[in-house]
C-alpha cells in the first residue's frame, strides 16, 4: 500500500514536472552522500558531551596526569596517565618490531619476489589481516603468555611485552600492504636509471625506490600506529589488565582496555562510567591526530 | 640486505602458517555435530554454539540490508551528483575518519545512540556495524562506478533520459562488482568484530527466531569466543569457534580474490 502510494505520487509528480522529480531524487542522494559526515559529527558530539562531565569534575590536569586509577576504591582516584603511557609504549613497541619486518617484506614482495611467490605471500598477508582480533588474543593467551612466563622467568606472562608482540603481528599486514602499493607506484625509469649508472639492485631498491615511496611508507607506519592504539580485544586477552604504570613484564591496561574492561559493570550515571567516556574521548583525540597525519602523508604522495 | 628481506618475508609467511595450523589443530577436534546444533544447557553442562551461529547470521544480514543502500547511495552521490570538489573531499575525509575510529569507540557510541534507546540487542549491534562498514561499501562501490565509461552516460543523456533514469539503467548495473566486493569485505569485518558488539549486542546465548533474535541481546561467534576464553576458561570451545572463524576468513578472502579476478576479466573483454 505504502510503497504503491509513494510510487503513484512520484509518477504523478514526474508527469507534471520532471524537474521537481529530479530535484527530489537529487535531494535523496544528497542526504545519502552526507551520511558519513553526519556520522562523524554525531560520534564527535556524543563523545564530547558524554566525556566532558567527568573531566570537569575530576579536573583535566588530575585526570590526564594522575598516576593512580582506582575507580572502585572507597576514595576513588581517576588518573589515566598509566593508560596513556601504556598505550604510547605499547604502540611504540609494536611499531619498533612490526615496521622493520613489514618494511623488508614489502621491499622483497614489490621488487624481488617472482610473480607466484608474491601472490602466495600476498594471500597469506591478506589472511593475516582478516583474522579476528579475538583469535589473536586466544592464541596469545595460550602460546605467548606461557612462553613469556617460561623464557623470562616472570610470575605472570600476561604483560605489556605480550601485548606488544601481538600488536606487532596485527599491524604487519597493514604495513606490508600499504608499503607494497607505494613501492609498486615508483616509476620504473628511476630504477632503470640507477641500474644503468652501475648501482646494484639492492642499492637501487634502498637508495632510489624507497626514498621515492617514502610518503606511502610513512602512511603505512601511521596506519599501523592507528590500528595498534585502537586495538582492544586482543590486548585485553594478553595484557593482564591491571592499572599499573607501564613496565615491560608487568600486567598493564591500555586506553582501549580501560574502557572495555570496566564498561560492563560500571553503573550508568556514575562518575566511574563518565570517566570511562572521558577516556574514550582522549582516545578519540589521539585517533583524530593520527588521521590528520595519515591524510597529510597520503595527500603529499598524491601531489608528488 | 637481501638476506634480511627474505628472512622477514619468510617470518611473515611462517607466522600465518603457524597461526592457521595452531588454531586448526587445537580447534577442529573439538568441533562436533552436537556443538554446532545445540544451545548451551546448564542442566547437562553441555555447550552448544547454535545460538551464536544464528546470531551471527542475523546480525550480518541486518547490517548488510541497511548498509548497502546507504553505501551505494552515497557513492552515487559522490560520483554522479557532487559537483563541488571541496564537498567531495569533505565526504571522503569523513569516510576515512570513520574507518580509522577504533571499534571500542564504536561500541560506546553505539551503546549511547542505540542500546540506550531500544535496549541491548542484535539490532543495536547491527546499526553500530552499519556505521563501521559504511566507508568500506562506499569506497568499493565508488571504485566500481569510476569504471563505468563516461560515454555510456553521455549516450543515455543524448537519448533524452533524465539523470535518475541514467543512474538506474546505466550506472547502477555497473556497480554490481563493487556491491559484491563491499558485501564480502563487510561480512569479513562483521565476523571479526567483537569490541563494538560487546556493549551494543551483549553476550547472551539464548536461541531465538529472527524477530526475537534482533530485538534481544545475543553473542555472535566472535563475542562468544571471547566470553568462553576469557570469562569461562573453556578453551576447547574457544578454539573450536576460532577454527570456524579461521575457515570462514579463508573462504571470504578466497571469494574476494575470485570476485575481483572475475570482474576484472569481464571488464577486459
Amino acid at each position: 500500500m505504502h510503497r504503491r502510494f509513494i510510487r503513484d505520487l512520484l509518477e504523478r509528480i514526474r508527469n507534471r514536472n520532471s524537474k521537481i522529480y529530479e530535484t527530489i531524487i537529487h535531494g535523496i542522494f544528497l542526504l545519502l552522500g552526507f551520511i558519513s559526515v553526519g556520522c562523524v559529527l554525531l560520534i564527535t558530539v556524543y563523545l564530547i558531551i558524554s566525556g566532558m562531565p567527568a573531566i570537569r569534575e575530576i579536573g583535566l590536569f588530575q585526570f590526564l596526569f594522575g598516576k593512580e586509577w582506582a575507580s572502585t576504591a572507597a576514595e576513588p582516584k581517576y588518573g589515566i596517565l598509566p593508560f596513556i603511557l601504556t598505550s604510547v609504549y605499547g604502540t611504540a613497541g609494536a611499531i619498533l618490531i612490526g615496521v622493520p619486518i613489514g618494511f623488508f617484506s614489502a621491499v622483497y614482495l614489490s621488487k624481488i619476489a617472482g610473480k607466484r611467490v608474491r601472490s602466495v605471500i600476498e594471500a597469506a598477508v591478506n589472511l593475516l589481516a582478516g583474522i579476528p582480533s579475538v583469535v589473536y588474543g586466544l592464541v596469545g593467551m595460550r602460546v605467548l603468555v606461557p612462553a613469556i612466563r617460561e623464557i623470562f622467568n616472570v610470575p605472570d606472562g600476561a604483560s605489556l611485552f605480550a601485548a606488544i608482540i601481538v600488536l606487532a603481528i596485527m599491524i604487519l599486514p597493514n604495513i606490508i600492504k600499504v608499503s607494497v602499493t607505494a613501492l609498486d607506484a615508483v616509476p620504473k625509469e628511476y630504477e632503470d636509471a640507477s641500474l644503468a649508472l652501475g648501482a646494484t639492485p639492492t642499492e637501487t631498491f634502498f637508495k632510489v625506490s624507497v626514498p621515492a615511496a617514502k610518503s606511502g611508507i610513512a602512511a603505512a607506519v601511521v596506519l599501523g600506529v592507528g590500528r595498534a592504539i585502537g586495538e582492544a580485544m586482543a590486548v585485553m586477552m594478553v595484557a593482564g589488565n591491571v592499572a599499573n604504570m607501564p613496565s615491560l613484564f608487568e600486567s598493564v591496561r591500555f586506553l582501549t582496555t580501560a574502557v572495555a574492561s570496566e564498561m560492563a559493570y560500571s553503573s550508568p550515571g556514575s562518575l566511574q562510567r563518565d570517566a570511562l567516556f572521558s577516556i574514550a574521548l582522549i582516545l578519540f583525540l589521539f585517533i583524530m591526530m593520527i588521521n590528520a597525519a595519515l591524510n597529510f602523508f597520503l595527500k603529499r604522495d598524491r601531489v608528488n | 640486505m637481501r638476506g634480511a628481506m627474505m628472512l622477514c618475508t619468510a617470518l611473515t609467511a611462517a607466522l600465518v602458517l603457524f597461526l592457521m595450523g595452531y588454531v586448526l589443530v587445537n580447534g577442529l577436534p573439538n568441533i562436533s555435530w552436537e556443538l554446532l546444533s545445540t544451545k548451551p544447557s546448564y542442566l547437562t553442562e553441555r555447550i552448544g554454539i547454535l545460538p551464536d551461529i544464528l546470531n551471527t547470521v542475523y546480525i550480518v544480514v541486518a547490517a548488510l540490508v541497511i548498509v548497502l543502500p546507504l553505501g551505494v547511495g552515497s557513492a552515487i552521490y559522490l560520483t554522479e551528483y557532487a559537483g563541488n570538489k571541496k564537498l567531495v573531499a569533505m565526504i571522503e575525509y569523513a569516510a576515512e575518519t570513520l574507518s580509522g575510529i577504533p571499534s571500542v569507540i564504536y561500541g560506546l557510541v553505539g551503546m549511547l545512540l542505540f542500546s540506550n534507546n531500544f535496549g541491548t540487542s542484535l539490532l543495536a549491534g547491527a546499526l553500530t556495524l552499519v556505521i563501521m562498514n559504511l566507508p568500506t561499501v562506499m569506497r568499493t562501490v565508488q571504485e566500481s562506478l569510476k569504471t563505468v565509461p563516461q560515454s555510456y552516460r553521455e549516450g543515455a543523456f543524448g537519448l533524452g533520459a533524465g539523470k535518475w533514469r541514467v543512474i538506474r539503467t546505466v550506472v547502477l548495473p555497473g556497480c554490481v562488482d563493487g556491491v559484491i566486493t563491499g558485501c564480502i569485505l563487510s561480512i569479513g569485518r562483521i565476523l571479526g568484530e567483537s569490541a563494538a558488539l560487546l556493549f551494543t549486542a551483549g553476550f547472551a546465548h539464548a536461541m531465538n527466531g529472527v524477530i526475537d533474535g534482533l530485538t534481544s541481546p545475543g553473542a555472535t561467534l566472535t563475542v562468544a569466543l571471547y566470553v568462553y576464553a576469557k570469562e569461562e576458561g573453556e578453551f576447547g570451545i574457544a578454539f573450536a569457534i576460532a577454527a570456524i572463524l579461521m575457515v570462514l576468513t579463508l573462504l571470504i578472502n578466497l571469494s574476494a580474490a575470485f570476485v575481483g579476478k572475475y570482474f576484472a576479466k569481464r571488464r577486459g573483454v
